[in-house]
């Protein structure tokens, strides 16, 4: 068989030809995968010309617990800038609750408790990422699971500001280090012409 | 030339007629992808008001599987787990009772399917309109590739129109 040779949809969306390929909305960006314990992850010089962003986290803290909260900062913002709201499912019952300081808890990773390959879950969507007269939203889904214990989690979070988003950095609460195998995807969301 | 895209659909089953067995296998998928995500679309038969839409990867009867469900049902706030189950609970899924033009919606994330390191863990949320919205978190004790899997609707059949679609996200 022979090759093919693709055309990329233009910025008029034109698609004129056989083997035309349309690129999609969803952009791979950067991915880390530890290969050892690691302190933190720092996704910078993130590009400014998608809408959105979308992480897909896979997390596991070195720390005696079942669950450990993942925090996030902004551009290296350490003030009092974020606040969240969630809602999590124990298993049992469902509780709600809010929090603000200098970091985001938001996702969570699997603590040294349950069993060394159960992994905790987390997709991150940041709206407008890189718009400078809004305040930026992150909403989260996540849980983990380990057969005896599990939960599940909305969540949305705010950093008050206007500044485009251009770096970000996870923890642990408590800065337990992530551990090998923890795994972090950094997609763009295009806006239309792009 | 712009970077590829990421998120590209594999197979897509849409009903042309009752599913009588209720039963949707996805085989041979490409171990290509960081993570695997499935839409399904759709509406049991029975006249109550919702059923279960599980799953089952490798064809693994065993009891490996468990989750954990947040939801919202008739006003209320609630969880609860399912534990050592022999599949895996997605999502919950609509039954057309007396609205045959409701349909449920499914989207179940599943990470990194390909890896043999680590048990596979998935994320999934349902809405079936006027029932009920949830999140469910689940476990597949397996350090196996996902190479297929199968979604069954308990509630038989699935009714024709229903859609399944079955995406690969690929990262960096």
């Amino acid at each position: 068989m022979g090759s093919v040779s693709l055309k990329y949809k233009s910025k008029s969306g034109n698609l004129t030809a056989p083997g035309d390929v349309d690129p999609g909305a969803m952009i791979p960006i950067t991915t880390t995968t530890l290969s050892t314990n690691t302190a933190s992850v720092t996704f910078s010089d993130i590009p400014q010309n998608y809408e959105h962003l979308q992480l897909r986290v896979m997390a596991r803290a070195n720390v005696l617990v079942s669950v450990r909260n993942i925090t996030l900062q902004i551009n290296s913002d350490t003030t009092n800038n974020y606040y969240r709201h969630y809602v999590v499912g124990t298993g049992a019952s469902a509780v709600a609750g809010s929090d603000a300081g200098t970091v985001m808890f938001l996702g969570n990773a699997t603590g040294t408790d349950y069993s060394s390959s159960a992994f905790g879950v987390s997709i991150y969507d940041i709206l407008d990422y890189s718009n400078t007269n809004k305040y930026k939203t992150v909403r989260c889904i996540y849980g983990q699971e380990n057969n005896t214990n599990g939960q599940a989690a909305f969540g949305s979070g705010l950093w008050k500001s206007t500044n485009a988003i251009n770096s970000i950095t996870f923890t642990t609460e408590g800065n337990y280090s992530f551990m090998q195998y923890s795994h972090f995807a950094l997609y763009g969301i295009k806006r239309a012409g792009a | 030339m712009p970077l590829p895209s990421t998120m590209t659909p594999i197979a897509t089953n849409t009903l042309t007629s009752n599913l009588a067995s209720g039963v949707i296998t996805f085989s041979n998928i490409p171990q290509t992808y960081t993570d695997l995500v499935i839409v399904a679309v759709g509406q049991g038969y029975t006249s109550s008001s919702y059923g279960n839409l599980q799953v089952q990867f490798n064809g693994d009867t065993g009891t490996n599987y468990s989750s954990t469900e947040l939801k919202e049902f008739a006003g209320t706030a609630s969880s609860s787990r399912r534990t050592t189950q022999s599949y895996l609970f997605a999502t919950s899924f609509l039954d057309a009772g007396s609205a045959s033009l409701l349909v449920g919606t499914s989207i179940i994330n599943v990470f990194n399917y390909a890896n043999t390191t680590t048990f596979k863990s998935t994320l999934s949320r349902g809405n079936l309109p006027g029932f009920k919205t949830e999140l469910n978190v689940g476990l597949w004790r397996s350090t196996a590739a996902i190479t297929s899997l199968t979604l069954t609707a308990n509630d038989t059949p699935i009714n024709a129109g229903a859609s399944f679609t079955l995406y690969g996200i690929k990262a960096a």
